[in-house]
């Protein structure tokens, strides 16, 4: 019987059993343990000291001065940044022009780049001994150590997401739609809003959930640019982390499961939105020469 | 509206894509540009559109110089090769599209009724409710005709109307264009690298090649007296023979014919499929058959020279021809070209 068995040829090339079986069972378990046991665990450890201590957690001052701070530095860096993404993306796509690809790169600069060579180089440029340090100094223009600096180096981190995600659909699309409703007599800001946007609102959508969840998220530029005053410039992730090494584990675990609830409603949205984009993709890629190649799907 | 090309000139980075056209269009005619691909056509049609801009020449639409109008003003109909259709919009939406974002404002009502107007002579009444991805190419394109008819344009201007579909709805599509233009008599101008589909459609035929006109005339008088080698291949499958000519008549293997006022010396000669004959005993040139080809509408041979030049033609069904077998090729007629 072992004879018939081993003898017996897979349904296809490479669909040996013991082969899926081995890889399937190896990326479950390498999943739960990296992924999934310490988002469990985060649950767990804020409501160790029970509901009481979780809420008092969250509704003490400074935490709630660094969700409101979380939540502006978003308000504003986000919408910069969704602007500066689709009008990267449109410069890129639609337009022949020298320096493209250099341009490109750029964009994808924050992504290689460790955000704390980011906030040190916010530090350089606007810091006291800094090169612009001196005349923000007499004008009494704070940047470090503020609001401003927690934004800009937010916005530094998220600058690719949005971009990221249209361009590779734009340069799909082409510039077909664009031409045939300038030929039919529309304006350009009114083609951008009855033709290009319609098509690209999915990705865009996606690009900017990605860009709100990073931005709420970002640690390492922020910190350094930040300061960390307690109950000034810290921001959700900064005061998880103080909270931590202040022996507050309780504290600490409570504040990251607002990041882990965001995580959460961040994937459920980037689902339900995939699935209207699939529908609505026009034509299959047939430029993706400058698409980046060597991008890894979040 | 008559359209009136004078030196045209467009270079792309350090290409030349068309090099100093001057081409007249009457009023009410219909052209096909004709060429191979990269000769310049698709780019001359966008330049007369005002998707791109001439680096040089002039375009006139009637009296009034177009060369500098963007084409927003310019009040061209633009069928593109692939549509493009607002996928988010039905079909009744496209349509509108151009009324909607028109300077002169129309009445919801009465672009409606034009909407209906226009689904009726593109034949696709009742499916102004579908979204363009629910119909089939062929009834995309005619949206997109019906899209770019909607404007009220004064020039007509198709990018490989039927390109991308398949060979049926190519041939319906095109007796349905002829129509059409009969019916609005609007100026049409459209691209095209199917010879077929230029000769069967269009008024005038006008055939590129690297950037230039190489000849322009009616179907009849390009099918009949191409003026070089390059039209004669272009237009469709003709055997090559290499020739001599001397005092008016050209000489290939064991056949002669006459070459017109071609000065003594080599030439080539080309002959279509439907020239040549073939026939147990000479004269003609000696060959023997290599492949018996049967089609629907007839049989075709190929036969190898004794000089190994091969030849392509069509015969009766009911002659009696296989392979192996030899004989005599006979020219009925050609184009004998100096070289």
């Amino acid at each position: 019987m072992s004879a018939i068995r081993t003898g017996r040829k897979p349904p296809r090339v490479g669909d040996n059993p013991l082969f899926r079986g081995l890889l399937i069972g190896i990326v479950l378990i390498v999943g739960a343990i990296l992924v999934l046991a310490p988002l469990i665990l985060i649950g767990f450890q804020a409501f160790s000291d029970g509901w009481r201590v979780y809420a008092s957690t969250l509704v003490h001052p400074d935490t709630r001065h660094a969700i409101l701070l979380t939540v502006i530095t978003a308000l504003i860096a986000v919408p910069i940044n969704t602007i500066f993404g689709i009008a990267a993306a449109w410069a890129i796509t639609k337009f022949d022009f020298p320096g493209r690809r250099f341009l490109l790169v750029l964009i994808e600069i924050p992504f290689s780049i460790s955000p704390i060579v980011a906030g040190v180089a916010y530090l350089f440029v606007y810091g006291l001994q800094g090169l612009f340090g001196p005349v923000l100094d007499t004008y009494e223009i704070k940047i470090l150590f503020a609001l401003p600096g927690i934004i800009l180096a937010s916005m530094f981190v998220t600058a690719p997401f949005v971009a990221r995600e249209l361009i590779p659909l734009m340069q799909a699309q082409g510039r077909d739609l664009e031409e045939a409703a300038t030929s039919l007599g529309a304006s350009g800001w009114r083609t951008f809003l009855t033709v290009t946007l319609p098509n690209i609102k999915w990705a865009l959508l996606y690009g900017v959930v990605l860009c709100n969840a990073r931005v709420m998220g970002e640690f390492g530029a922020v910190s350094v640019v930040s300061g960390n005053i307690r109950g000034q410039t810290n921001t959700l992730p900064l005061h998880i982390e103080l909270l931590y090494h202040d022996y507050q584990a309780a504290g600490a675990f409570a504040s990251a499961s607002i990041l882990a609830i965001l995580a959460v409603i961040t994937i459920i949205a980037k689902v339900a939105l995939e699935r209207q984009g699939a529908g609505r993709v026009p034509r299959p890629a047939l430029v993706t020469q400058v698409a980046v190649a060597s991008e890894t799907k979040p | 509206m008559k359209i009136r090309l004078d030196r045209v000139v467009k270079t792309f980075n350090t290409f030349r894509a068309v090099k100093d056209v001057s081409l007249d269009i009457e009023s009410g005619e219909l052209v096909a540009l004709l060429g191979p691909s990269g000769s310049g056509k698709t780019t001359i049609l966008r330049m007369v559109a005002g998707l791109e801009y001439a680096d040089g020449g002039h375009i006139y639409f009637g009296e009034q110089d177009a060369t500098d109008i963007p084409v927003r003003d310019r009040g061209v109909g633009f069928v593109f090769q692939h549509y493009a259709l607002f996928p988010h919009m039905t079909v009744a939406e496209n349509i509108a599209f151009g009324m909607k974002v028109s300077k002169v404002k129309r009445e919801k009502a009465e672009i409606a009724s034009r909407v209906e107007d226009l689904l009726r002579l593109v034949r696709l009444e009742g499916l102004g409710g579908r979204f363009p991805a629910q119909i089939s190419g062929g009834q995309r394109q005619r949206v997109a005709l019906a899209r770019a008819l909607a404007v009220d344009p004064k020039v007509l201007l198709l990018d490989e109307p039927f390109g991308a579909l398949d060979a049926n709805v190519r041939r319906d599509l095109r007796r349905w264009l002829r129509e059409i233009h009969d019916e609005l008599g609007i100026t049409t101008l459209f691209v095209t690298h199917d010879q077929e589909e230029a000769l069967d459609l269009a008024d005038r035929v006008v055939i590129l090649n690297e950037g230039q006109i190489v000849q322009q005339g009616t179907p009849e008088q390009v099918c009949r007296d191409p003026k070089s080698a390059f039209v004669t291949r272009f237009l469709g499958d003709a055997n090559r023979l290499s020739a001599e000519v001397r005092g008016g008549i050209a000489y290939a293997g064991g056949a002669s014919i006459a070459a017109g006022d071609l000065a003594d010396g080599a030439a080539e000669l080309y002959a279509r499929p439907g020239d040549l004959s073939w026939s147990q005993e000479g004269p003609g040139i000696a060959a023997s058959i290599t492949r018996v080809l049967d089609r629907p509408g007839g049989r075709r041979v190929i036969t190898i020279t004794t000089d190994g030049d091969h030849l392509e033609f069509d015969v009766e069904p009911e002659l009696s021809v296989r392979a192996g077998q030899q004989g005599y090729v006979s020219l009925r007629r050609a184009q004998v070209f100096a070289v």
